[in-house]
């Protein structure tokens, strides 16, 4: 490969449109999480979980336009491609995603006989956008399948994926409240944890056995060997976080943010293994990064704003989140 | 039906849904900045009242203007997957310039503007409600941009037909690009101030006599008065300027088949594309060359020079009738309001029961103005440059009209308690008094300025 504008500007923005959807799924995983975790929860509970999660969720969602924004903006081809094929669950996504996030500041506004019609629809959104979410990835793994196999598959990511969602909403639910909610929550991790680990065993079994391309990317000398490393240290993640729930929460609320950082670690570990699987494809089998990508000029001109202002964007993220540092109360506007 | 026509009402289905909001906040971004400040220099806590009502529509606001907006970067995939093969070396730095600089802005601080009023110092969260209204502008400065760019494409050459840009200041400010972000931010401003004395006039209506409500009725009062003549002759700009670069446009607009001189104002028509002539027509002699040209014997370009490559006529000329009349109307009911609330500092009770339903003319004249200038640029997405029935995409016309069944339903029931979730925050400040937070009563420190301090 010879290294220019039009080999290097590619990988860089696949590199940047990874680096978004795996800061969405971290960030907005978690609360599409609280949202799954409504099922399990009692009014008052409700209200401090969405206090927990209220000033960020937002900026949160803002990495999905992010992401899709960088496929739309410098792989023109394939989200055409990609978005005309998953129509239906793009369109059940984005309803899901729309009644979840105005139900949570409805729940809060409205008289308090309609409050649980709102729960419902911030339950309902946050669970169906997680399987749409989780299906699409599933039939974007066998390369845009739209058989019997692709669906069930999808549906199984899915549901691994609403799993993981769950599970990091806990851990954020663990590092930011307490007493009675705080116990619940480590339970509830562990719950959803057992059906993460079944998923990604599933996941990492199915994907190379349906696609010869991607077995021999990962079963061959000397690949196996030196990507040996990823599913090792991703196993003796959940092993280590399985340990340290068995010991939570701990006197003085040490190492609350323990799980969810180690979530965050599953997720990256398990996304890299995505992205070794795929690369160069954007549209598995069908279309490389190289040939979706925008013109050279487009770009770099728009390589310019992202390299200036994504530091921005990580800085006043890092200061937002730390303003609202500590425990979560009460919702309240001021 | 068709595929085409599917799509097409699915895209102007869920712009329009999308635009009721940020059309919203970009002004009322400004006058919760302007509530803050005043707030600050008087220490007069009905200041912070106001911000702190505003501040719960603008939330709700911007929360349904974040998730229809996360809609609009799905569906040119979804929908129109020709658009960004053909144009996307043009509009995506364009939309990514949007979503970096301002979307992030405002959603990253719009969380310290709506929560961080006790955890943060007075002038950081100043500086957040600042930062959030900043990127709320921003955002619309290039979402302008762009569509300007649709509308009047300049600074890119085709190459193998894509669209590659030679000039970014040219393809940024377009011919119709100024005139249009003035339009729409001004339009914005007016939404907003209509919304706030709307809204206040309710809670006058139901009884309630605070501070709180008079600084907001007059403030959107004010704000309405003093700037729909300025938007009607911002308007009447724009429209000289779509008379130089989309004739074909205003010809529908004014549905004036002929090119020629004295050509009437058409006040009410029926027009019909069919024999290609207006019926019922009420019209004022000389009236259109007279406003394009400023000459009765003015040469005003008419439709017959366009045949087969205009817009569709009936649509424009109603979208374009409402969006004016409903101007008119703002005039009147703003200058009244102003002029009562100038002179007898009150307002009568039937102009108040009036101004209750005009909180949404700004959405009304938004909307119709929209349409007008985007069915206006059919059949081209990109004039001159892309047809937008080449920017279809694969998907099947009953896939299409379920999805679209489903928008419509969800916005339906979603802007009705939209609606509704307002009515009961005005009902319940003005039945049980605004019950805000008194800065100063929570046990955690302050670092905000409290009252009498």
């Amino acid at each position: 490969m010879t290294y220019n504008a039009a080999t290097i500007l590619p990988l860089i923005f696949a590199g940047l449109m990874g680096f978004s959807i795996l800061v969405y799924v971290i960030l907005d995983g978690f609360d599409l999480g609280v949202g799954i975790l409504f099922a399990g929860t009692d009014d008052a509970e409700r209200d401090t979980m969405v206090a927990a999660i209220g000033p960020f969720w937002d900026a949160n969602e803002t990495w999905l336009v992010l992401a899709i924004g960088l496929l739309l903006v410098a792989f023109p081809a394939a989200h055409g491609v990609v978005l005309s094929t998953l129509y239906i669950p793009v369109v059940i996504m984005l309803i899901s995603l729309i009644l979840r996030g105005v139900a949570f500041d409805f729940r809060a506004k409205v008289d308090l006989h309609v409050k649980p019609r709102w729960n419902f629809a911030f339950y309902a959104g946050s669970i169906t956008a997680s399987m749409a979410q989780g299906y699409m990835l599933g039939v974007y793994i066998l390369g845009l399948d739209q058989s019997w196999t692709g669906v069930l598959f999808g549906l199984l990511v899915g549901l691994c994926l609403t799993a993981s969602y769950a599970a990091i909403g806990a851990a954020w639910i663990i590092h930011k409240t307490e007493g009675a909610l705080q116990h619940k929550a480590v339970l509830l991790m562990r719950r959803s944890l057992v059906f993460v680990a079944l998923g990604m065993i599933a996941i990492s079994l199915v994907t190379p056995l349906a696609s010869p391309r991607i077995f021999a990317k990962w079963f061959s000398l000397p690949e196996i060997i030196l990507l040996a490393p990823l599913p090792l240290v991703t196993a003796s993640l959940f092993a280590a976080l399985w340990y340290v729930l068995d010991h939570l929460p701990a006197a003085n609320d040490r190492h609350s943010a323990l799980p969810f950082v180690m979530m965050a670690g599953i997720f990256a570990l398990g996304f890299a293994g995505l992205a070794y699987s795929f690369y160069p494809y954007v549209v598995p089998d069908r279309l490389t990064i190289f040939e979706a990508a925008s013109a050279p000029e487009s770009l770099g001109i728009i390589l310019v704003g992202v390299i200036v202002v994504l530091p921005v964007i990580i800085g006043y993220s890092i200061f937002a989140y730390r303003v609202f540092g500590g425990k979560a109360s009460e919702l309240r506007y001021d | 039906m068709d595929p085409f026509i599917l799509s097409r009402i699915q895209f102007a289905a869920n712009i329009s849904f999308h635009i009721l909001f940020p059309t919203i906040t970009i002004a009322l971004g400004w006058v919760l900045l302007y509530f803050k400040l005043r707030y600050i220099r008087s220490s007069d806590d009905a200041w912070m009242k106001a911000y702190h009502f505003w501040v719960k529509v603008f939330a709700l606001s911007f929360a349904f203007g974040v998730v229809s907006g996360v809609t609009m970067s799905f569906q040119f995939g979804t929908n129109w997957p020709g658009y960004m093969e053909t144009v996307g070396n043009i509009a995506g730095p364009l939309l990514a310039y949007e979503i970096l600089t301002a979307f992030f802005l405002e959603a990253a601080f719009l969380g310290i503007m709506l929560f961080g009023f006790r955890r943060v110092s007075n002038r950081v969260h100043t500086l957040a409600t600042f930062l959030v209204a900043f990127g709320t502008t921003v955002s619309a400065f290039w979402i302008i941009a762009l569509n300007s760019w649709m509308q009047t494409p300049a600074g890119f050459e085709m190459r193998g037909g894509k669209a590659y840009a030679t000039d970014w200041v040219a393809i940024i400010f377009n011919p119709s690009m100024p005139y249009r972000l003035v339009h729409m931010l001004l339009a914005s401003a007016l939404t907003a101030s209509f919304l706030i004395a709307g809204v206040s006039a309710l809670r006058w209506l139901l009884g309630d006599r605070t501070d709180a409500m008079w600084k907001t009725l007059r403030t959107g009062v004010y704000l309405a008065a003093i700037l729909i003549p300025i938007q009607i002759f911002a308007g009447d700009q724009h429209g000289l300027n779509t008379l130089e670069h989309q004739p074909q446009k205003i010809a529908a607009m004014e549905a004036n088949w002929e090119t020629g001189s004295n050509v009437p104002l058409v006040l009410f028509a029926l027009p019909d594309e069919a024999t290609r002539e207006n019926r019922f027509e009420i019209a004022v002699p000389d009236g259109a060359s007279l406003i394009l040209r400023h000459s009765a014997q003015g040469v005003v370009p008419g439709l017959n020079q366009f045949e087969g490559n205009h817009p569709p006529v009936l649509p424009l000329f109603f979208a374009f009738r409402v969006m004016v009349g409903t101007g008119v109307l703002m005039l009147l009911v703003s200058w009244m309001a102003a002029w009562m609330l100038w002179r007898r500092g009150t307002i009568a009770r039937p102009l108040a029961m009036l101004m209750v339903p005009m909180a949404l003319s700004g959405w009304v004249a938004t909307l119709a103005g929209w349409y007008t200038t985007e069915i206006g640029r059919q059949p081209w997405l990109v004039s001159g440059v892309l047809r937008t029935v080449d920017a279809l995409g694969p998907v099947s016309a009953g896939v299409i009209a379920s999805s679209l069944v489903a928008y419509l339903v969800v916005y339906a029931v979603l802007l009705l308690a939209y609606i509704g979730v307002i009515i009961r925050l005005a009902v319940k400040a003005a039945k049980e008094g605004d019950k805000q937070p008194e800065p100063g009563v929570e046990d955690q420190p302050l670092g905000q300025p409290v009252r009498g301090a």
